[in-house]
């Protein structure tokens, strides 16, 4: 089965192709918001180098999100794009369960994050230790602060990983621990979700046929659009 | 990475002739409506979608773009699905995918290039990026094939006010446009400060019909001076009015306001046909649907004997017909457009060498 996968959701463009045994070849390159631009042609080339046709593509996997709203639609819409011409299914993965499955395993609770600007983050915690990354924690976007709670909340040894912690580094080592707790970093290497990583996800869960249809596929942004944010504060007040 | 030569050796590999049974696939996406649509050798249009926004930002009374942005990503695949099926034809019979680089919202625009450059890399056909503004100008030769030129376009919309000469499909040029706002704009931002709701447009052009157009004698600006148009002046007088007159009633407001502008744009549109010595002239944009603009430039054009087009609601507004006829266009007289192109949220309707 070759996987397709499509990761736009932070500043990096990253493209891979496995088939289902192992990865067959990737690209990843920090993008300065030229997603656009960038990612056709490195489809193009991830293929030739892997030496398929485009229409050898069983599934596309995508990082849905959480992360810049812009540079995510540019994944999405190519992926939903390329899954609706071929009439392939599409599985889409979360930014944070891409991070928390590229760290090893560790008995260490996994925070993954990712820079959601504005002094906030979107995180969520993993367990890493009998398997592959089980979300214990849902999703959420919110203040470091917040963030700093939840993982003090948990009471555990933590490894943190993605673009969003390794931003606000120091404050979140610093408020951690006066509180005692165990922090690791992830190597910075790991900052961005990485489109290899996203196609071993999918290639596992396409064994079990858990994908969508092209229409199906949603973003997931966490976060409104500021005017509706607006609109619902003007209305409750 | 040498990915535009990669691509021009494709499509000369293709050997793509640009003719009549050539069927592209156009996708627009550059404000707030989701359109596709199939066009057969650039004007025989097979299927034409658009999916409207219009509800999800009239609480906001403007179009919000991340809003926009959002919904395109939601309506994309279904909207295509969707023209498809109405044309018959399923991808294999795609021969070109077209989608509006440019002039609009960045996040919109980049959902249809997006997807289109998508479309067009597994297909493995030629991408053209479209400028929308041009787009508008084939939009009339959609309606009415026979069009003969010199052809003068008065395009008008919430964000465009411009008038173009065509001297043949491919050759224009910008002879003038407004210097502030909008047509649009004006008639959105009238309706918005008497509250009569967004769009701004359909509801005065309705209220207007019952009221006095000579009620009240609002400015005409640069009505003798030249090819350029200017309502933000016009759009203080109304306000100021209605602030001195608060009784004034708000039928004869709009009907008054509505035939300053349609007077101005009508006067500058037949000058310009003049200036041309053009054989038609044609509306466009969203504005183009104003029932007194179509009736006095009708007569207009009729005393000059001027080919008039009008051409249908659905070919003023954004739709992807007039995106995919104009790729079509484009691929006979420049060739695709390389896979690394971009939006260009500014483009501009730039003079086309002969
Ligand atoms: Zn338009």
């Amino acid at each position: 089965m070759i996987v397709l996968a499509i990761d736009t959701s932070t500043d990096a463009v990253s493209v891979a192709v496995n088939n289902s045994k192992q990865l067959l070849a990737g690209a990843h390159v920090t993008s300065d918001r030229r997603h656009a631009e960038l990612l056709a042609p490195m489809i193009e080339n991830v293929c030739a180098q892997a030496d398929i046709a485009m229409r050898e593509i069983d599934v596309v996997a995508v990082d849905i999100g959480p992360g810049l709203f812009t540079g995510m639609r540019v994944g999405i819409a190519s992926a939903k794009s390329i899954a609706q011409v071929l009439d392939v299914p599409i599985i889409g993965v979360s930014s944070l369960d891409i991070l928390a499955r590229s760290v090893s395993t560790t008995d260490r609770v996994v925070l993954s994050t990712i820079d959601a600007r504005r002094g906030e983050l979107y995180w969520s915690m993993y367990r890493n230790d009998v398997g592959p990354s089980i979300e214990v924690k849902p999703p959420r976007v919110g203040q470091i602060s917040d963030c700093i709670v939840d993982v003090v909340d948990r009471g555990q040894a933590a490894l943190i990983v993605g673009n969003g912690a390794l931003r606000y580094r120091a404050q979140i080592s610093e408020s951690l621990e006066t509180t005692g707790l165990s922090i690791e970093w992830a190597s910075e290497q790991l900052a961005q979700p990485s489109a290899a990583v996203l196609a071993l996800i999918a290639a596992e869960l396409a064994l079990h046929e858990q994908w969508q249809t092209a229409t199906e596929l949603q973003a997931l942004y966490l976060r409104q659009a500021d005017a509706e944010i607006n609109w619902q504060t003007r209305v409750n007040s | 990475m040498n990915s535009s030569n990669q691509r021009s050796e494709r499509a000369s590999n293709r050997n793509l002739t640009v003719d009549k049974s050539t069927v592209v696939l156009g996708i627009e996406t550059s404000c707030d409506e989701t359109a596709a649509a199939l066009v057969m050798g650039g004007n025989d249009v097979l299927s034409s979608v658009v999916a409207s926004q219009l509800e999800v930002h009239a609480r906001f009374g403007g179009v919000v773009p991340e809003i926009a942005s959002r919904a395109h990503l939601e309506a994309i695949t279904p909207v295509v699905d969707q023209a498809l099926t109405k044309s018959g034809l399923n991808f294999d019979r795609v021969d070109a995918v077209a989608a509006t680089v440019g002039p609009g919202l960045i996040g919109a625009l980049l959902v249809g290039v997006s997807a289109a450059k998508a479309m067009a890399l597994v297909l493995d056909v030629p991408f053209v990026g479209v400028n929308h503004l041009e787009a508008h100008l084939y939009a009339a030769m959609l309606d009415d094939p026979n069009v003969e030129f010199p052809m003068l376009v008065l395009l008008v919309s919430g964000g465009h006010t411009m008038l173009v000469e065509v001297r043949e499909p491919g050759k224009y040029q910008i002879v003038g446009q407004t210097r502030d706002d909008a047509a649009g704009e004006a008639f959105d931002k009238v309706a918005r400060f008497l509250d009569l709701g967004y769009p701004g447009g359909p509801a005065i052009d309705k209220l207007a019909k019952t009221g006095d157009a000579k009620a009240i004698d609002f400015p005409r600006a640069m009505m003798h001076d030249g090819l350029d148009v200017s309502f933000s002046g016009l759009k203080t007088a109304v306000i100021n009015h209605v602030r001195k007159n608060p009784n004034a009633e708000t039928k004869n407001i709009v009907a008054s306001f509505q035939s300053a502008v349609v007077d101005v744009l009508v006067a500058k549109t037949i000058k310009a046909a003049e200036n041309l010595g053009a054989k038609t002239v044609a509306l466009g944009g969203g504005v183009a649907a104003n029932s007194l603009l179509r009736g006095e430039i009708s007569k207009a054009c009729a005393q000059k004997d001027f080919h008039v087009v009008l051409p249908s609601l659905a070919m003023c507004t954004d739709n992807a017909a007039m995106i995919a006829s104009a790729g079509w266009h484009r691929l006979a007289l420049t060739g695709d457009t390389a896979l690394d192109a971009g939006a260009y949220p500014n483009l501009g309707l730039t003079v086309a060498s002969a």
